[in-house]
């Protein structure tokens, strides 16, 4: 890898209290990749994912992004540059759906006339399949798939260099969480982003993955391309895509 | 050192407990000044502080207005009996009006307001947690402090006052209804005997305190709710917590200020 990664953790550690979550995660993420992480519940997926957003603050390591360290003091910055879906979608719901979609728009620097960021927000809206009635309804009104997409054009609205989803097809049938796999494929490849998953549906994976990582007990048990994934001789790995209640990892945690 | 074992058990809880706290004080001064540091500083959002105006000062006026009624009216009858005992029934209209310009409109008043303000906001801001909209917010580049914290501290602390005064004036209302139909007061009199007494001190001593009262039943709210725990118990824990530390705060925030307004 020559090129400078665009997302960079090296030795991240977390501790709440006197819980320890991340032992010291590294992982590199290339430019334009997207990498899927794996892991039981309870394993750092999602504090690994917030201490690159910056909503978790590391006790230790390191995070860059495109090759410049993350600090609090450029984080603003940084975040222009990320989109996020949220695992419940996380919509605002004191808010019409066009008005989430335009949130970024509406709020900060450079906010664009109402008009506008609506319209923006309709196209964006139409682009994860929502038709433009939806964009004055209110998030409670809407499915549970049809809220993913919402928070999907949200995430994709101001066209961020990374997008980061959370658990994309958690509580969805299968069938909507397919769609919305190969919607996350297809935004991912069409806007050249960099993306970091987590999930533990392996369809999913298999679906968006470039580059895969397995997360276990706070440190990045083993990674590689989605097609060594299924040749690994790692134990955990094995057990963990098959799904088999015997193996390394212990069933209850 | 197994006779020392309990003693030194008993002193590490009193220890935690004294750290607990201190921390959490610490916390909450820390979440209370960048707050406050944000209602100074751009991008502001008048939309959201012009909603919360409404929310906090309008619709409070109903709970405010009649809390004043009663209490106003009881308190003549209360003072015409006590300033029966010794033949100073006179003093009613302007005891009424100075307990309720001073204490009662604003402390009362504070009261209520806190039971819905405060539990309204905490449940809102600790919904928004459980359901990660707070960081949501955060990735769409938008402080939550600023967004959510700043526009009701400033909505609280500019409607509270406003309320009160609107209080005030109704309780001491109230009062004269008692005192005119019940206790044989001439209308004239009694309005003649409020104006006299009562002291533009009297007044701004009152609405300072509620303005006090209303940055508190703000900040619990914001606190409790942005430090929701997780579920449905989180939020509802984080309710009744901002419910009880705001009403407790308010009336030690209300002696700490009458000692300070007023030392004896």
């Amino acid at each position: 890898m020559t090129q400078t990664p665009m997302i960079r953790m090296s030795g991240v550690e977390k501790a709440f209290g006197s819980k320890t979550v991340l032992r010291g995660v590294d992982l590199e993420v290339a430019k334009g990749e997207s990498l899927v992480i794996i892991g039981g519940s309870g394993t750092g997926k999602s504090v690994t994912l917030k201490c690159v957003l910056g909503i978790i603050h590391p006790d230790a390591g390191e995070i860059e992004i495109g090759g410049a360290p993350a600090t609090r003091r450029n984080r603003e910055a940084l975040l222009s540059r990320f989109g996020m879906l949220f695992q419940g979608g996380a919509l605002f719901d004191s808010m019409t759906v066009w008005e989430n979609v335009a949130f970024r728009m509406r709020h900060g620097h450079g906010r664009l006339p109402r008009a506008q960021a609506r319209e923006i927000a309709i196209e964006k809206l139409r682009r994860v399949g929502l038709t433009p009635e939806t964009a004055d309804l209110f998030p409670a009104e809407l499915s549970g798939g049809m809220q993913k997409r919402v928070g999907l054009a949200r995430a994709i609205a101001t066209n961020p260099e990374i997008i980061f989803f959370d658990e994309p097809t958690t509580g969805l049938d299968p069938i909507m969480a397919g769609v919305i796999n190969d919607l996350i494929r297809e935004l991912v490849t069409e806007m050249g982003a960099t993306a970091m998953t987590i999930t533990h549906d392996m369809t999913s994976v298999r679906a968006i993955a470039d580059r895969v990582a397995m997360i276990h007990e706070g440190k990045i048990r083993w990674q590689g391309d989605v097609e060594e994934m299924d040749r690994t001789d790692d134990p955990y790995v094995d057990q963990f895509i098959h799904g088999k209640a015997e193996g390394p990892i212990a069933a209850i945690r | 050192m197994t006779i020392l074992a309990p003693i030194q058990i008993f002193l590490a809880a009193i220890g935690r407990a004294v750290l607990t706290l201190c921390g959490g004080t610490g916390a909450l001064v820390l979440f209370a000044l960048r707050s406050v540091s944000h209602v100074f500083r751009p991008p502001w959002y008048p939309l959201e502080f012009g909603r919360q105006l409404m929310r906090i000062g309008w619709f409070s006026l109903p709970v405010v207005g009649l809390t004043a009624l009663f209490t106003g009216g009881a308190l003549a009858l209360q003072i015409y009996t006590g300033g029966g005992r010794f033949n100073a029934e006179s003093v009613v209209p302007s005891i009424v009006a100075i307990g309720m310009v001073r204490e009662l409109g604003p402390v009362l008043g504070g009261l209520m307001v806190a039971g819905r303000v405060s539990a309204s906001i905490a449940a809102e801001l600790g919904t928004m947690r459980v359901t990660e909209q707070i960081d949501a917010l955060t990735t769409l580049s938008t402080n939550p402090l600023k967004y959510l914290v700043a526009p009701r501290l400033l909505a609280a602390t500019l409607a509270m006052p406003v309320l009160a005064f609107i209080g005030d004036v109704i309780g001491i209302m109230g009062g004269f209804a008692v005192g005119v139909t019940r206790l044989g007061f001439n209308p004239s009199t009694y309005i003649n005997t409020t104006w006299t007494y009562l002291t533009n001190d009297d007044v701004g001593s009152g609405l300072i305190k509620a303005a006090v009262f209303g940055f508190i039943i703000a900040l619990m709210g914001c606190w409790q709710g942005y430090n929701s725990g997780r579920g449905a118990q989180g939020v509802g824990k984080a309710t009744t917590n901002a419910v009880v530390s705001a009403s407790i705060l308010i009336l030690a925030a209300n002696y700490i200020l009458t000692e300070a307004l007023f030392p004896a």
